[in-house]
């Protein structure tokens, strides 16, 4: 039978965001498949340049609007290394307490869309009534549910209150037999198991290779977790194990990320019961000596990287974040080699992709010439309309809608 | 799975009856800002930190300022009340701003 390639996406049901997906089909089996990003590029990198420190952990807090937390904190730990002023004790607690209540409700995000994606939509709606529990506790301690806002330059926005306390401990305790019974659903639940084992493999000599990073290289015998291998916040002086599995596939992902929310409410409990006292924030000065620095978090898709140069202004020569989608997409192609197209879905979502964090500028060259040439937005629409009016598709009606 | 389904038939529904019923929101909660034109100063240090310039301060006056929020371009991330050191700005919790036309988005506090 000859070979088919199929696009899967930019627009797709099963893609919660752009990405494009070629593969090239014999009957059901894929043989092989190819990543294309770009579709999703916002340039925040580059517009950091032009605001200032302060102005910018916002808008580092928005390239993700599931991990914002870990994209400020790996941001303001490069700055405040550059800057020499590390947020004292009491505000690294209290970010490491943000950043597990956040990788509770990411994981349990993610379980309800791999629910989803397997049909299995009882899942989804469990799971994600089980976040909205995480997301109020995160609106109570930071005023928001998403996009928190909790970090600042040399500390925390927000102090946690002895009755904070007292309202977190019952939901965590509720999470924690949540959890358990989430444990005991992934790993005995036949139906489960079956749309899941041997689904997306990535070995574990290939997921070194190709540097997958967080749950897909954990759920592969990576035993890698910078939260302990070069820790931050508090992360240092708190006990946690790592969390690895060995069956290298969608369902060891799945394991690996529900034993992980067990893990997170054993650190949220010991943050709250060591709680350090003193500030919150140090002096941080306005213009940042000049210098750089590379700052790694471990964010619950992988491992966050951020890169900032200072040049002794308020505002950054240079930032670059290396989100962990951009580390897992090249393993994607892998894992969909030799499985079946109807596994697509699901094998994407086991990475727990965030195309946006992601997305890279996309220069477009020409594979017979290697020209290459930038199209503003104006010339781009006009090119797209008349690519489709060769091929006999008419926006006459459409623009004299447009213009009436 | 069936006594959660049990569960469910005899307690109440999980979405609240908006706008009857409007909710509570958190005390942290960052909503429309307030402004407390006696004790601005006019240093703009407000309106140069704000991360989106959504907020600016006008000079109405010997020492009187006003100032003009733009409720779309605001994230109400409260820095400007952070940065103010004389507390004329704080953030309230009023959240129902939305609005039909961009006119009624741009708000004298
Ligand atoms: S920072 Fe405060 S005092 Fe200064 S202009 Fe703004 S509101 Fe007025
Ligand atoms: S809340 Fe934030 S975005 Fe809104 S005006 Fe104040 S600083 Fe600007």
């Amino acid at each position: 039978m000859a070979k088919v390639v199929i696009p899967l996406g930019p627009q797709h049901p099963a893609l919660k965001e752009p990405a494009n997906f070629a593969l090239s089909l014999d009957g059901e089996r894929i043989i092989g498949a190819a990543v294309n990003l770009g579709y999703n590029h916002r340039g925040i990198e580059k517009a950091c340049e032009s605001r200032t420190f302060l102005q910018d952990v916002y808008l580092i807090e928005r390239i993700c609007g599931i991990c914002s937390h870990s994209h400020s904190t790996a941001f303001i730990n490069a700055v405040e290394e550059v800057a020499g002023a590390p947020a004292p004790k009491r505000a690294q607690w209290i970010r490491t307490l943000v950043a597990e209540l956040e990788r509770l409700h990411s994981h349990l995000l993610w379980l309800g869309v791999a629910g989803h994606e397997l049909g299995f939509d009882t899942l989804f709606m469990y799971s994600w009534r089980d976040r909205e529990l995480v997301l109020d506790l995160l609106a109570l301690l930071t005023g928001n549910r998403v996009n928190y806002g909790i970090n600042k330059l040399g500390g925390v926005r927000r102090d946690i209150t002895k009755d904070d306390v007292e309202k977190i401990r019952p939901v965590v305790d509720a999470l924690e037999e949540r959890t358990k019974y989430y444990i005991d659903l992934v790993t005995t639940e036949s139906t489960l198991a079956a749309r899941m084992l041997d689904v997306g493999r990535l070995c574990h000599e290939d997921a070194l290779t190709y540097g997958a990073s967080g749950p897909v290289a954990r759920a592969a015998a990576v035993d890698k977790d910078t939260r302990r291998d070069d820790p931050y916040s508090a992360y240092g002086e708190i006990p946690f194990d790592v969390i690895t599995d060995d069956h290298a596939d969608v369902y060891g992902r799945a394991v690996v990320r529900v034993k992980e929310l067990l893990e997170s409410c054993k650190i949220i409990r010991y943050v709250m019961d060591n709680l350090p006292e003193g500030p919150l924030e140090v002096k941080f000065p306005r213009k940042v000596p000049a210098g750089e620095a590379i700052s790694r978090y471990e964010a619950p898709r992988g491992e966050d990287v951020h890169y900032v140069k200072c040049n002794g202004t308020d505002m950054p020569e240079r930032v670059k974040v290396r989100a962990p989608t951009l580390a897992n997409a090249a393993s994607v192609a892998l894992m969909l080699q030799g499985g079946f197209l109807a596994d697509v879905p699901i094998v994407i979502a086991a990475i727990d992709p965030c195309f946006s964090c992601t997305d890279r500028m996309v220069a477009v060259k020409d594979e017979n010439s290697g020209a290459e040439g930038v199209m503003d937005w104006e010339s781009l629409r006009r090119y797209s309309i008349e690519w489709y009016m060769e091929r006999g598709v008419s926006f006459e009606n459409i623009q004299s809608e447009r213009d009436s | 799975m069936l006594p959660e389904a049990l569960k469910n038939m005899f307690e109440k529904p999980a979405t609240e009856g908006y706008p009857a019923n409007r909710g509570d929101v958190f005390p942290n909660m960052r909503g429309k800002l307030n402004f407390e034109a006696d004790k601005c100063v006019g240093c703009k240090l407000c309106s140069r930190d704000c991360p989106t310039g959504a907020l600016t301060i006008e000079k109405i006056g010997d020492k009187q300022f006003k100032a003009v929020l733009r409720l779309d371009k605001c994230i109400y991330c409260g820095q400007c009340a952070d940065s103010c050191n004389k507390s004329a700005l704080s953030c309230t919790h009023e959240f129902e701003l939305a609005s039909l036309s961009q006119e009624d988005l741009k708000v004298e506090l």
